[in-house]
């Protein structure tokens, strides 16, 4: 087992440095010009000077920012509307009507309307994120509602549970595992929206329009690089925030078989 | 007895169904109605400019007239042209490539890790980088639309391979099945709810990405380039008119594309109850 492993690990870096190398190649070679193709040496410098000049934080702060300001609000408003549509009937028969008919809009298609009515600015960002994070955490919190298990609703109202306690020790961990699905669908949907609004609505700052803005200066080393820290943002969040949540709650509640089926 | 039962439940079915899907039907437009007639109210009262904020009659009058001259059929037409080249480059490769890796464990370890790599990036942020190399126009668009949508597709099809219960592979064995009958009898049949389940989600990221590359790459024709533009003319009815077509698009991809498709091949084979 353990040496299959190892060759397992072997053969994974091998492409990953085969890639690297074809690329340095490729970029070496002049068949593209360097502007285009930047080598990977100056990728990683380019990628230090931002750092050491600290450019790139304000970037990736302005960024962070517009996404948990806009996951936030869906959050706020998508948790408690989902819980709601899953506990009472006519909630759930005006809500689901108009997100099935608004969810299938890619968020990103309201930016220019949005413009429009905001103006540009982080507004339009975080309104953005809002739109594409709010329908996955929705959706999610109702059928997570909806799917706990009846018979422990009328256990614990047979044990005289007050509506208070059953939602708080009932619904709400036996909703959990839809709803951290729920959270982490919701921030991916988050973090693909902000790159794309930023690169849309522009503003000053932030890892979208950073890269849209150094296409104007043909600068491939500075959009490779943020291209970079968005991959490494993102899988961090992943698999620090989401990986946690679900070890801290649904895994030690037993429930994890559920949430992957 | 039995038969005069049977008369009856024959004679009140119908009405009974009739009134259940009409009240059904009054319940999903009513939230539609609230929403529209808050709408209008807002735009009839003028608190926003009516430049701004159109009424429901002028997104209407927009919509039928862009569509009878021709001019949102011509955009929804390229853009569907887009996301059927950019998914089915996608399905082409992200299916080859997600079975070969589940059936060869030195292709999964050789290309896991380039894969893993590539797919927390979001696709757009490759999309400025992708009209740097490949020049505006259709080419990056259709490949960035695949590049987007193949990621759900691989893995879809290498976790379903890998599912296929390994008794019916050694049952086919034994019954004396060779590789290619094995394949298509039991390892596709078996993989494929998997496979569709990563094509409906690589179908969905490639719409949600495509009006934005629409609107980043300057293409002619299209729906993200119709909203995109109008926005320098203030013309926020066509905008909204847009959009319109872009929903009914969407939920038309869902209910006319992929539902039908499920039910004739996995429901069919028993895979899973619809």
């Amino acid at each position: 087992m353990t040496a299959e492993r190892v060759r397992s690990l072997r053969r994974g870096l091998t492409s990953i440095l085969v890639a690297a190398a074809l690329y340095e190649v490729v970029a070496r070679s002049g068949y593209f010009a360097p502007a285009l193709m930047p080598t990977v040496g100056t990728v990683a410098h380019t990628f230090l000077t931002m750092l050491l000049d600290g450019t790139m934080f304000i970037h990736v702060a302005a960024t962070l920012y517009r996404v948990l300001f806009g996951f936030g609000l869906a959050v706020a408003v998508g948790l408690p509307l989902g819980v709601l549509m899953g506990r009472f009937d006519p909630v759930e028969h005006f809500v689901l009507p108009l997100a099935s008919a608004l969810m299938p809009i890619p968020s990103l298609a309201w930016v220019p309307v949005f413009i429009l009515w905001f103006g540009l600015g982080d507004t339009v960002t975080i309104l953005i994120v809002f739109y594409a994070a709010l329908f996955p955490m929705l959706l999610n919190t109702w059928s997570g509602v909806r799917s706990v298990n009846p018979i422990w609703l009328r256990a614990a109202g047979a044990m005289g549970a007050d509506e208070q306690a059953l939602f708080w020790k009932v619904i709400i961990p036996g909703a959990s595992p839809f709803i951290i699905a729920g959270l982490r669908q919701s921030f991916l949907r988050s973090w693909i929206a902000v790159i794309g609004a930023e690169m849309l609505a522009a503003s000053n700052w932030g890892l979208g329009w950073v890269i849209f803005d150094a296409k104007q200066f043909l600068n491939a080393d500075v959009m490779l690089e943020s291209i970079a820290v968005i991959g490494l943002i993102g899988f961090a969040t992943e698999r620090l925030v989401f990986g946690s949540l679900e070890r801290a709650t649904i895994y030690r509640w037993g429930m994890a078989r559920m949430a992957t089926g | 007895m039995q038969q005069v039962a049977g008369d009856h439940a024959i004679a009140s079915k119908p009405s009974a169904l009739d009134a259940r899907s009409l009240w059904r039907a009054a319940r999903n437009v009513f939230p539609f109605v609230v929403v529209g007639a808050i709408w209008e109210a807002v735009a009839h009262l003028g608190i926003f400019p009516a430049q701004f904020f159109p009424s429901l009659e002028t997104i209407a009058a927009v919509f039928v007239h862009l569509t009878a001259s021709g001019v949102l059929p011509h955009h929804a037409l390229h853009t569907l042209l887009r996301l059927i080249a950019g998914f089915a480059l996608a399905a082409l490769v992200g299916v080859t490539i997600g079975v070969l890796m589940g059936r060869s464990r030195r292709a999964e370890d050789y290309l896991l890790p380039l894969i893993s790599i590539g797919a927390p990036i979001p696709g757009l942020a490759y999309a400025p980088l992708f009209l740097l190399w490949f020049g505006p126009g259709n080419v990056p668009t259709v490949l960035l639309v695949a590049f987007v949508s193949a990621f759900p597709i691989i893995y879809n099809a290498w976790t379903g391979v890998k599912a296929v219960k390994d008794i019916w592979v050694r049952s086919a064995q034994a019954m004396g099945a060779d590789n290619r009958r094995l394949f298509r009898h039991v390892i596709f049949p078996g993989a494929l709810p998997y496979i569709m389940t990563g094509l409906r989600l690589g179908l969905a990221q490639a719409w949600r990405i495509l009006v934005a590359v629409e609107m980043l790459a300057s293409v002619q024709w299209g729906l993200g380039w119709l909203i995109f533009g109008a926005q320098e003319f203030l013309n926020t009815d066509v905008m909204l008119a847009g959009i319109a077509v872009i929903a009914l698009i969407g939920v038309g991809l869902e209910k006319l594309v992929f539902q039908p498709l499920e039910n004739y091949t996995v429901v069919r084979w028993g895979m899973v109850t619809s």
